[in-house]
């Protein structure tokens, strides 16, 4: 089977790509979406911190 | 005293180290099953002798479909616990897994759809799994919102869990759909009682495709419920140690 068979995938090669290709699109968001809120959360909180220990 | 560790589990520092010692393992068994499922269903896999090269959209559509369903579950279910028994992680675990059950629901409707277009000769169908699974994510959806509509954590948790519960009774009926309607989607291929008719070449790539999925499920709601969890415990002592330690 040569690449271009692959890609083709019968006739529905723009069927089946879109498919895989929403799929990475989505599970990817999901994962960066997460890290960045993590990122985000952490920043805020270490600020709160520092502002707690500044008034004591 | 059975009860002991899952008491220790179910503290919030606990959880939160827990969670960063798993996550690398499931993130990474996620990427080597992917890579594997992928390669099974795409090349490996024999082309359907009636659908040709369009039936390798089940490689994503079935296991999207089938999170789907178990991540409402084990939502209610968290919910429900944290609904009797006030246990924090649970209620920041049902939180934790709306995202992704919309993410999973969308994907099952978006790439079935995009099947339906050449083998059925149209993207949608009102017919009684389809329509019972779009009911899924206005569930999902319904139940975020209601977790963003209100400031106190405790009382979103509670409304969500209700919602949650409620909704449980959309599941079965989108499970048995296929059975109780004639519908256009076609009926149980792989969980029948007797053997599966489907190929075993076929088979085995989407369940190791169901498997990643299932990991990388994991690995993002552990992400995502300790991040969560940290918010929730900012004034506890564990919280600002661990913060301290980080900088």
């Amino acid at each position: 089977m040569s690449f271009q068979e692959f890609l083709h995938m019968g006739g529905y090669g723009s069927y089946v790509w879109a498919s895989y290709g929403l799929c990475a699109v989505v599970l990817i968001f999901n994962v960066v979406e997460s890290l960045s809120r993590q990122r985000k959360v952490f920043r805020e909180l270490n600020k709160r911190i520092r502002r707690l220990e500044s008034n004591k | 005293m059975i009860l002991k560790p899952l008491y220790r589990f179910a503290s919030p520092q606990n959880f939160y180290h827990l969670s960063v010692l798993l996550t690398p393992w499931f993130a990474w068994a996620t990427v080597l099953l992917m890579l594997i499922g992928l390669y099974g269903g795409l090349v490996f896999a024999p082309a359907d002798y009636q659908q040709g090269d369009s039936f390798r959209i089940i490689y994503i559509h079935v296991p999207s479909a089938w999170m789907s369903l178990f991540i409402y579950v084990l939502m209610a279910v968290f919910g429900g616990i944290g609904l009797i028994w006030h246990v924090k992680i649970a209620d920041v675990l049902a939180k934790s897994c709306a995202p992704l059950g919309l993410s999973f629901t969308f994907l099952a409707l978006a790439t079935g759809s995009i099947w339906g277009k050449p083998m059925w000769g149209t993207w949608w169908v009102w017919d009684a799994r389809l329509t019972s699974e779009l009911i899924l994510l206005f569930l999902y959806l319904g139940y975020m919102a209601l977790q963003s509509a209100f400031d106190d954590r405790r009382v979103a948790a509670r409304a969500g869990a209700i919602l949650a519960l409620v909704g449980m009774v959309n599941i079965p009926i989108i499970h048995y759909s296929v059975e109780w309607w004639s519908t256009l989607h076609q009926g149980p291929t792989v969980s029948k009682f007797d053997a599966p008719s489907i190929h075993i070449n076929m088979l085995i790539p989407l369940l190791i495709m169901a498997l990643a999925f299932k990991t990388y499920f994991a690995s993002v709601l552990l992400l995502r419920a300790r991040t969560e969890i940290l918010e929730y415990e900012c004034n506890s002592n564990w919280v600002r140690e661990l913060l301290n330690e980080s900088d």
